[in-house]
């Protein structure tokens, strides 16, 4: 093996499992050092999978990695070598930051990796000139296109000059053009720095022909290793595409004859048409005039950069986008979303459809049936012969997902030809498939283009797909640049292969648009300066997340805006909405007596403030029904001769029926009757026999401390303060890092020298000066809508608030590292933060008066102890003294919270 | 319109919910764990209230008092100092602090009628009355006791006979319970409608089943009946099961009427669900909206706190809410006994608003999916 002796990283028996899927079968394998080594093999056969383990990206299970003369399993060993190693994870610009701009985005990376100011400004400077990118400079990652994008991440990967440097499929998505421009790129930087080892992923052959030493995957195994030569000597093929099919075992290697399209009868009917079709999101114009007539039965491709307008123009085509200006025509009758039966006629394929993940082969065939409303008779016949056609018979009743990709695709042309359609449109629906499943699925296309007529139109990165098709348009920018057939468009440029030609009509096109994008500038100097990258806690790394954080905290003003009004607007809510002084709640007399004095006691009751006189009840049906809806929250039956018997000495009794419904209200009605019952009976003792006979035994004078008018308002809003200050920003919180994990951006956690409480406070600092903004401007309007007072110390509050927004923000990162999926950690936020907070912390009952479990909360949960503080600052005048201790309290949680946070977050994928 | 389709892709919908177990355990937690606890973990009445006791009398009858406030109403109350009163209260300790004066029992006995001083931390309103008229009850009927004997009594003969009714020990486990469960149908038929539509967006499914001859009101409508069923069968196992059978809290009223109720509901929230799907358009900013407008649901619908208490305009705008006149017509079925008879107002608003938030809520789908 070449270079064997002295391997830049090398793998053995290493294994790898997602589940009860096995990505890695006990490989083993040394890769030499200095060279330029790719990994070439379908999607699905655990590239990814090698390349995430050698950057030490995830969590090794099996075997041994060696990278860089050291174990990967060792922690340590990671964190010394990690500043020496750059990956650039497969997607484009999956590590970026799309609502940052170039420089940014190079700054963050540069900062991660220790350098001062100074010294990320020079490199910048160098890698933007070096990458032809200095003209975007302060363009947004998002607004890149793909090739763009990659150049970028790979600028981003080679900021700290890596000795070893790791690319994941960087090419893929990317148009011909950037494509070659990247390769050069790569080939400089090499030659400036002799000593890199460069590994890389790729699903084009025509690239892996140029690297130095290839490394073939299939199904988790290597199947050789060897310079591109000596694997085309080895197979006797004439180029990889055909050598790695070779090298494949016979049982995966299937019909591995080359595809042939048969001739096409010419057929006058024209059966897709676009007239000057154009689209606008906005100042952007996405397709531009695009023309062309495709007669019945030609396959017709597509090819282009990713974000060209290929997918736009397939969306007009199908109706599902109604284009700014043109037309589109299908079978000569103009496009119309809302007509339903052209949909019939079109069968489609989109390139980020995944068939339902729920359903199995056969129950998404069935489905799909079902809904082009085919006749139920015809159904379980139609299906036996998809599936017979498309080879699915072993697989009906799998599910797609635990399915390889190339099969997925089968079914997907299954599914969209189940209704028999007379127009195909395929989007990109061989990316990522191996060679021996693209030709198979090829030889289908050329089977119903042929045979039945169908004509087909369809998108694709690979040339040899695009020289299989009957004519091609080639898409940039909107724009197509020319239409033909393969041979011709070869032709016209007098290039050797189609690809060159398609890089001729690129750079044309470029070269009118933007002028001198070649970059002249030299490769970037290997810096002097020596990287500073602390093993132990750096502040400014720390501080590089913290200013990320906030500029796209920034840049989302959905975000910015709901964080901010939205908790102004919810304590308007809640200040209103919780309202414990009950008022005003109606009730009715039966008044069977009808005397001055069943009036008088009526009237004590009609005349507070608690309550309000309602249509006398007619009789206790009229009672029952009135309270059973709710209408009466008391009834009063004053009985017959009520007054005669009060004159008389005899016993009478006046019944009274609340509403038991809410008994907290009840039990407040409760004391309000018996009150006042008690009232009148002393007004009426006394009237009747003088002042000595009403002289109780003692006198109890209550105080109602803090909140002399026992106004709820003045009860409720302080308590507000805490719950909105724990739930918006526990919710940011545990968003920020849940987006990372779901954007792919979490890696750069992974494989830079920032450490799990860096990243932790860094993200968390914007947060906390957010929810203290909230803070202050939710004080002001606790004081000035609400007018309640504020007695206390505002410096010593305001300090209690800081540390109980660190401890809210921790605890929004604990309930993320547990859970991936965005939705579950939506909801379990919402069950952690603010089931708690209501019920346990002492907003509407003190935590001294629960029982149970939620006791045990309440006691322990920070939020009970900022609202002790809250109500005491605002209401019974604390001070520092009296801060101290729901401040000690809750600045024990902080640490105790982000401690659990940081441990149980992980440094490494699983 | 195409039932069939409707039917189909709603199929879809409950298989794919099927497999979602984390979604699964969100919903049998918020049916069952989250209806017991939330019943166990609120309070009686009057529970454990603090009291402390500042005995300056120290004589037989203020002892009397102090051993008189007992579990579970209060906790055993702390015999404090004068001076101590005042910090324990502003630390939160004590909600009520009853001061007997020296000599308290001689005056008494003497007929002074002495003053003896309640003071109340009036930040905590649910306890401070309530307890306050507990207070009263408790001092008066021990010191009427002990002078019982010493002085005669004259008395109106003028009773009261007061009774709660549809909970007649006013056992707040019965409300809490039942609350839960209407809140748990609130929440899930928000988030189960909204996450799908956003769920089917992010995977380019959405945008697949339009280029089939199936229409957006199709689509929309499947979801309906797929989750509005989930939640419906969960509200109808919880309180059968869990409500009924295990907590052993009586239902009043026609659980088959509830239903009815509930399904009309379901249907508006669902709506609302899939409108607020269509505004955030990626699951983060739907999370925040969530908090935006369930919370206020919530809150101002009069499930926690009787509407009658809030500011008058607020009461207005929260008629156009469906969860008002949900509360209204389960707190009436469920507690009270109400037939349709009664109910049916808000029957018809359930209906009325559910009708204009689908019409909102399709307009909004159909340029959503543009």
């Amino acid at each position: 093996m070449i270079g064997a002796a002295d391997p830049v990283a090398g793998v053995s028996g290493l294994s790898l499992r997602y589940g009860a899927v096995t990505a890695l079968k006990a490989l083993t394998l040394d890769i030499p050092a200095g060279q330029m080594v790719g990994l070439i093999g379908p999607d699905g056969v655990g590239k990814s999978s090698l390349l995430s383990l050698l950057a030490g990206a995830r969590q090794i299970q099996d075997g041994e990695v060696r990278v860089l003369g050291g174990d990967m399993r060792d922690t340590r060993h990671r964190r010394a070598v990690c500043p020496r190693i750059a990956y650039m994870p497969q997607g484009l610009g999956k590590n970026l930051y799309p609502t940052l701009s170039v420089q940014e985005n190079l700054d963050f990376f540069g900062s991660l990796f220790g350098h001062d100011r100074a010294a990320r400004a020079h490199r910048i400077t160098d890698l933007l000139a070096a990458t032809g990118m200095s003209p975007f400079r302060d363009r947004p990652a998002a607004k890149l296109s793909g090739g763009m994008k990659q150049k970028l991440g790979l600028c981003c990967a080679l900021i700290h000059d890596p000795d070893f440097l790791i690319l994941d499929e960087p090419t893929t998505g990317v148009d011909p053009l950037s494509r070659r421009q990247f390769w050069d790129l790569i080939d400089r930087i090499r030659a400036m720095r002799p000593q890199m080892s460069v590994i890389t992923a790729t699903a084009y052959m025509e690239e892996a022909a140029r690297f130095d030493w290839l490394v073939a995957m299939n199904a988790g195994e290597v199947l050789a290793t060897g310079s591109p030569a000596e694997l085309l000597a080895r197979t006797g093929a004439g180029n990889l595409d055909e050598a790695f099919i070779a090298l494949l075992p016979d049982t995966g290697r299937g019909d591995s004859s080359a595809v042939v399209i048969p001739p096409r009868e010419a057929s006058p009917e024209i059966a897709i048409e676009a007239e000057g079709l154009t689209q606008r999101f906005g100042s952007f114009t996405a397709v531009d005039t695009v023309s062309f007539r495709i007669p019945r039965g030609e396959i017709f491709g597509f090819l282009g950069s990713n974000g060209c307008g290929k997918t736009t123009t397939m969306k007009m085509l199908t109706g599902l986008l109604e284009p700014t200006e043109g037309r589109a025509k299908l079978f000569g009758q103009e496009v119309d979303a809302s007509d339903l039966s052209v949909r019939r006629r079109v069968g489609f394929m989109s390139q980020a459809f995944s068939l339902y993940a729920e359903l199995t082969v056969l129950q998404n065939l069935e489905l799909h049936a079902k809904l082009f409303a085919m006749e139920p008779a015809k159904i379980p016949a139609r299906i036996e012969e998809m599936i017979a056609r498309f080879d699915l018979e072993e697989i009906r009743h799998a599910l797609p997902e635990a399915l390889p990709l190339g099969i997925r695709q089968r079914l997907s042309l299954a599914v969209a030809m189940i209704h028999g359609p007379e127009i195909l449109i395929l989007d990109e629906p061989t990316s990522g498939v191996d060679p021996v499943a693209r030709n198979g699925f090829w030889r289908i296309l050329a089977e119903l283009s042929r045979k039945d007529g169908v004509t087909i139109f369809v998108s694709t990165h690979f040339m040899n797909e695009a020289e299989w098709c009957d004519r091609i348009s080639l898409m940039h920018a909107g724009k197509v640049l020319v239409s033909d057939t393969a041979a011709a468009i070869t032709a016209s440029k007098g290039a050797a292969a189609l690809e060159d030609a398609f890089i001729a009509y690129l750079e044309e096109a470029i070269g009118e648009s933007t002028p001198a994008a070649e970059p002249a500038a030299p490769a970037p100097q290997p810096a002097s300066e020596a990287l500073q990258t602390p093993a132990g806690f750096s502040l400014r790394r720390l501080l590089s997340y913290s200013r990320l954080e906030s500029l796209q905290l920034q840049r989302d003003p959905i975000r910015m805006t709901m964080a901010l009004i939205g908790s102004l607007l919810l304590m308007i809510v809640i200040g209103f909405g919780i309202n414990m002084d009950v008022e005003d709640l109606s009730f009715a007399v039966l008044d069977r007596d009808q005397t001055t004095t069943s009036r008088d006691y009526i009237a004590d009751i009609s005349g507070s403030r608690y309550f309000t006189e309602k249509p006398p009840l007619t009789g206790y049906d009229d009672m029952d029904a009135r309270m059973r809806s709710g209408e009466l929250a008391l009834a009063i039956e004053i009985p017959p001769d009520f007054a005669a018997n009060i004159a008389r000495g005899r016993d009478v009794e006046v019944g009274a029926w609340f509403d038991g419904a809410n008994p907290q209200r009840a039990s407040t009605v409760q004391g309000y009757v018996q009150g006042m019952h008690s009232t009148w009976l002393l007004r009426h003792m006394r009237e009747a026999y003088g002042e000595a006979a009403v002289a109780g035994n003692f006198e109890l004078v209550t105080r109602y401390r803090y909140n002399p008018d026992v106004r709820s308002i003045i009860a409720i809003v302080p308590a507000v303060l805490p719950i909105l200050l724990l739930m918006i920003p526990a919710i940011l919180t545990t968003l920020s890092v849940a987006r990372e994990k779901e954007l792919g951006s979490i890696i750069n956690f992974y494989v830079t020298p920032v450490t799990r409480l860096e990243f932790l406070i860094g993200k968390q600092l914007p947060y906390i000066a957010l929810a203290m903004l909230n803070f202050f401007l939710m004080l002001g309007m606790a004081r000035l809508l609400f007018g309640v007072p504020f007695s206390g110390n505002l410096a010593g509050f305001s300090l209690a608030a800081l540390i109980y927004v660190s401890a809210t923000t921790a605890l929004g990162f604990l309930v993320s590292v547990f859970i991936a999926s965005q939705v579950a950690a939506l909801f379990a936020t919402a069950l952690l933060t603010l089931i708690p907070a209501v019920s346990y912390s002492g907003l509407i009952d003190p935590v001294s008066s629960l029982s149970g479990f939620g006791r045990v909360i309440g006691e322990v949960y920070p939020t009970t102890w900022f609202i002790t503080a809250a109500r005491g600052a605002f209401s019974k005048a604390f001070g520092f003294a009296e801060l101290a201790q729901p401040i000690f309290a809750m600045a024990l949680a902080v640490p105790v919270i982000l401690g659990l946070a940081a441990y149980f977050l992980k440094k490494q994928a699983r | 319109m195409n039932f069939r389709n409707i039917l189909n892709l709603g199929v879809k919908e409950l298989l794919g919910l099927w497999r979602d177990w984390i979604m699964l355990i969100l919903i049998v937690y918020s049916f069952s764990l989250s209806v017991w606890t939330s019943s166990h973990a609120s309070p009686e009445a009057l529970n454990n209230a603090a009291i402390a006791v500042v005995d300056e009398d120290r004589s037989q009858l203020s002892t009397r008092i102090i051993q008189a406030f007992y579990p579970p109403w209060f906790v055993r109350p702390a015999t404090i100092t004068t001076s101590e009163m005042d910090a324990r209260m502003d630390a939160g300790l004590d909600t009520f602090a009853l001061n007997i004066p020296p000599d308290f029992e001689r005056d008494v006995l003497a007929g002074k009628a002495p003053a003896m001083q309640l003071n109340v931390d009036a930040t905590r309103m649910s306890q401070a009355f309530t307890g306050n008229g507990y207070i009263q009850q408790i001092v008066t009927s021990e010191v009427a006791e002990f002078v019982a004997g010493y002085r005669g009594e004259t008395a109106m003969p003028v009773g009261l006979s007061l009774r709660a009714r549809y909970n007649p020990s006013l056992d707040p486990s019965w409300f809490g319970a039942i609350t839960s469960v209407i809140q748990s149908i609130t929440m899930l038929s928000l988030v189960l409608t909204g996450a799908a539509l956003i769920r089917e967006k992010e995977h380019g499914t959405v945008e697949h089943l339009l280029v089939m001859p199936v229409t957006a009101s199709e689509i929309m409508l499947s979801k309906i009946w797929s989750m509005g069923l989930v939640v419906l069968l969960g509200s109808a196992f919880s309180l059968a099961v869990v409500v009924q059978g295990l907590m052993q809290v009586p239902v009043a009223g026609s659980v088959l009427l509830f239903l009815a109720g509930s399904v009309l509901m379901l249907f508006a929230m669902t709506c609302l669900g899939i409108f607020l799907a269509t505004i955030a358009g990626t699951m983060p900013q739907f999370a925040l909206l969530m908090m935006l407008v369930l919370l206020p649901l919530q809150v101002l619908s009069g499930a926690m706190t009787p509407r009658e208490s809030m500011p008058e305009v607020i009461q207005t705008i929260m008629l156009a809410a469906p969860n008002t006149h949900f509360i209204i017509l389960s707190q009436g079925i469920l507690f009270r006994g109400a037939g349709i008879e009664t109910v049916w107002p808000q029957f018809l608003a359930l209906a009325a608003i559910g009708l204009v938030l689908f019409r909102l809520a399709l307009a909004r789908f159909r340029k959503f999916l543009r």
